[in-house]
């Protein structure tokens, strides 16, 4: 616990805990009725899920490193990203602060450099 | 006695079965990776397994944080796939093998390790994509499958070395079951990426290349880091590597690599696939 790694979130005991509202929403998105319930009705639905203020408000503005500092885990927030229709790489470039273009050709070139180096 | 074949290594990021889906498999983009596993298929026809023992990590389909168990082993005569909510399409179910499952359990708590053990037991694409990878045109799956999950979702995660640890005690198991099974182990997962925060994008090919030497070679050798290690050095994802080093602790001490292919990108992640035959010790 405590160690510091550069530009990452560390998920751990105080993440979960805080995270748990956020993810357990997330988590529900695994079935197909609770995706359209979110669509339908999006405030209705985090409070079912008892969002706290700061996890509503980065759901609500699509902030993914908000809900990561809320204890949102990627592997459950990329049930949300599903269904916004956010790949990966347009999350990696939401939080990178590039275009989701840039981001692509970033990956592209560490394959390049790898194999050249 | 049951035979333990070999390891099967290879990277399993749900893209990877939205291209399988769509038959992208020689998409320039896709091409290099799906590649790889002509030489693994290749090899699987001559090895020919009965049974699949697959070290992976499950995103939240089976297992939320309200009980996430370091190391869980089905027991399940079946395992179904489900809806993982990014429109995957869902694979068809799997055929367990309680007997064995029961079997591993027994002496994997004689030797000390404090699993869960899970009768019922949804599988996601961790464990999916690489069987489909290997058996693309199955009608009907040609192994029994036995899962192991390792929490690589909420740390404390277990070290390297304890997963190791935990893929030997497998592995002497198998040694000592009484069939005539012949066996595969699958470690899933990795290699380096990253998904979260300012560093997603998180690409090693320096470690990547090192782990799958030490595994060759010198499993080991990959103790000496801690789980948090792997996170900067692979990414937070990157600690899926741990599915491998368990993987790799069931071949036994000696393997010998029979392909391997490293690509990347594949969406966010350094993607590879590896196989290393178990060598049987001969009598002096």
């Amino acid at each position: 616990m405590g160690r510091e790694i550069e530009g990452t979130f560390i998920f751990d005991g105080g993440a979960a805990a805080r995270g748990f509202a956020l993810n357990a929403m997330c988590y529900s998105f695994n079935d197909a009725a609770n995706r359209a319930a979110f669509l339908a009705d999006e405030q209705g639905y985090c409070d079912r899920f008892g969002l706290t203020g700061e996890q509503r408000e980065a759901v609500a503005s699509r902030d993914v490193l908000a809900m990561l500092r809320a204890g949102g885990n990627i592997y459950y927030l990329a049930k949300l990203a599903g269904i916004l229709g956010l790949s990966v790489q347009d999350l990696g470039a939401q939080q990178t602060g590039v275009t989701v273009e840039a981001f692509k050709q970033r990956l592209l070139d560490a394959g390049k450099s790898a194999r050249h180096g | 006695m049951a035979e333990v074949l070999g390891g099967i290594f290879a990277s399993h990021v749900p893209a990877i079965g939205g291209a399988i889906a769509r038959g992208l498999q020689e998409d320039p983009y896709w091409a290099p990776f799906f590649q790889g596993f002509d030489a693994v298929r290749a090899w699987l026809g001559e090895a020919r397994p009965d049974v699949a023992v697959v070290f992976y990590n499950d995103h939240g389909l089976n297992f939320f944080l309200d009980k996430m168990p370091t190391f869980a082993i089905g027991a399940a005569a079946e395992y179904t796939n489900a809806d993982e909510g990014w429109g995957l399409p869902v694979i068809k179910p799997f055929a367990g093998d309680p007997a064995l499952s029961w079997h591993l359990i027994e002496a994997l708590v004689d030797a000390e390790f404090d699993i869960t053990t899970c009768q019922s037991m949804l599988v996601d694409h961790a464990l999916t994509i690489p069987i489909q990878l290997c058996w693309p045109d199955a009608v009907d799956w040609p192994v029994r499958i036995v899962p192991i999950a390792i929490n690589t979702v909420q740390h404390p995660l277990p070290s390297p070395a304890r997963c190791l640890a935990l893929g030997r005690a497998v592995g002497r198991a198998l040694a000592r079951w009484d069939s005539d099974d012949r066996i595969v182990v699958f470690g899933t997962g990795g290699l380096s990426h990253q998904l979260e925060g300012p560093r997603a994008g998180f690409i090693n090919s320096d470690y990547d290349r090192l782990c799958m030497d030490a595994l060759a070679q010198d499993p080991d050798l990959l103790t000496r880091y801690t789980s948090l290690d792997i996170v900067e050095l692979a990414g937070s994802q990157g600690v899926e590597i741990l599915n491998w080093i368990a993987a790799r602790g069931a071949l036994g001490d000696a393997t010998r690599e029979i392909c391997r292919n490293y690509h990347i990108p594949i969406s966010n992640t350094a993607a590879a696939s590896m196989v290393l035959e178990a060598k049987v010790a001969q009598p002096a």
